[in-house]
């Protein structure tokens, strides 16, 4: 089926093409075929379907990606402005409540 | 929870490791069923370490999973015919792709669980095979550095695997994409009825003791009278954000979730209106519009967390401008239902 879109241009993701080292981590972790691997550098082709998951990033063995990742759900956000931290979950463990 | 899945014993170097079936039996299926629906949520792990399954050697694979049975299970049904281990990281109970994305299924507990095990004195090859949502909170480089084993990211769905193990551990573009089709919605759906029910409930009070208001005070008819069809309301806006929102998702127009509640909320709206069931005077009608429409927005957008494809900045930007919309139409809503009781 067709993949699903969200909102447009707001991704914090960032490839520095030039510490690329070309070993395609990235291509084989990202779930929504966000980079590709060309002229043994990756790219970044279709960017407003990243969902800021992180594992381009920590999969890149010269730190070549950087994205904003973490918890990314509403209610976690809630959370967070409610206690005035970044957004969490506050599902560690006992409160299984979202996950 | 009590162990209804393991078939004996393999020994090895010394001690033993459970031996695990590849067919799910009745107990399997009839926990996932329940913790679909929140039904024993808390308990549905298994104990991290090593499991074997089918008849396992030092040549055999290892493939790595969470503690939640339901990720366990999904895992092993998907594994007859072959032989190896299965390495269950303490994620305390909860499924791969959101452990890692909390670090939980990540290169440490990874690390540790290697080390925990002796895998070294297992297996003689250094392939360790992961899930590859594992890979929001594993770095394949350093778990290498700390541990000597070399992680291999299979398929995002188990149901892949052989099909990955026959073309040479490779995983093609398919089974490297997550989707979220009709399917992957509606599972979701239960737990986030039954999550959502003190927000119902909430609402439900606030709306009924509305309800019984009158000029003169509180009207037990009223209440009787009034509350139901306000009851009603309240549930069937529940409804539109946590059940027909998502069902319906990709056919919404908007990309917001939030905007995608709104439009679905509208439309229940309207369904009551023409039924006439929407109050007598403008300040009621224009209430239910207001009340309805927030209910069902607030509630859409928090399936953006259960969703595969919504961003942290995108959410972020969408509930700067909803969330104080969806407050703003409910107390409005409120005041306008109390107004119209007066009147």
């Amino acid at each position: 089926m067709k993949d699903l879109l969200y909102l447009p241009d707001v991704v914090t993701l960032k490839l520095c093409e030039e510490t690329c080292n070309g070993c395609g981590m990235c291509v084989k972790v990202c779930p929504h075929e966000v980079f590709e691997l060309a002229g043994k550098k990756a790219h970044i082709i279709r960017r407003d379907y990243c969902m800021e998951c992180g594992a381009c990033a920590l999969n890149c063995p010269v730190q070549a990606i950087t994205v904003n990742s973490g918890v990314g759900c509403a209610a976690g956000i809630i959370n967070g402005i409610l206690n005035n931290t970044e957004p969490s979950c506050g599902c560690s463990g006992s409160n299984s409540n979202c996950c | 929870m009590k162990d209804t899945f393991s078939i004996g014993k393999v020994p090895i170097n010394g001690t033993s490791v459970p031996l695990v079936s590849t067919m799910l039996n009745s107990a399997d299926f009839m926990g996932a069923v329940m913790v679909r629906w929140g039904i024993n949520r808390d308990n549905y792990l298994v104990s991290p370490g090593l499991y074997a399954f089918g008849s396992p050697g030092p040549t055999s694979d290892v493939f790595v999973t969470a503690n939640y049975k339901l990720s366990f299970d999904t895992l092993r049904k998907n594994l007859s015919g072959v032989n190896g281990w299965i390495l269950v990281l303490d994620t305390r109970g909860v499924n791969v792709w959101c452990a890692a994305g909390k670090g939980t299924f990540g290169t440490k507990e990874l690390v540790s669980r290697i080390k925990l095990v002796s895998l070294d004195k297992i297996v003689n090859h250094k392939r360790i095979i992961l899930p590859q949502l594992g890979a929001t909170g594993v770095a394949a480089h350093i778990v290498k550095e700390e541990s000597g084993f070399n992680v291999h990211y299979g398929p995002v769905r188990a149901s892949d695997i052989k099909r990955f193990i026959d073309d040479g551990y490779r995983s093609d573009k398919e089974m490297r994409r997550v989707t979220f089709g009709f399917e992957d919605r509606l599972k979701l759906i239960p737990n986030d009825f039954i999550y959502g029910k003190f927000y119902l409930l909430g609402a439900m009070a606030v709306i009924f003791i509305i309800s019984g208001l009158t000029r003169n005070g509180f009207s037990y008819r009223d209440f009787s009278g009034e509350g139901g069809p306000a009851i009603l309301s309240v549930f069937l806006a529940y409804l539109s954000g946590i059940v027909i929102t998502p069902i319906c998702l990709p056919y919404i127009p908007g990309r917001p979730f939030a905007l995608k509640g709104f439009i679905t909320g509208s439309i229940v709206f309207l369904i009551l209106l023409s039924l006439n069931l929407k109050g007598k005077n403008i300040f009621e009608i224009v209430s239910w519009f207001l009340i309805i429409t927030a209910i069902s927005s607030f509630l859409a957008m928090n399936f953006t967390g259960s969703s595969t494809y919504t961003s942290l900045s995108g959410v972020k930007k969408e509930m700067k401008i909803s969330l104080p919309l969806q407050i703003g139409f409910a107390i409005s809503g409120i005041i306008l239902q109390v107004i119209g009781k007066l009147n």
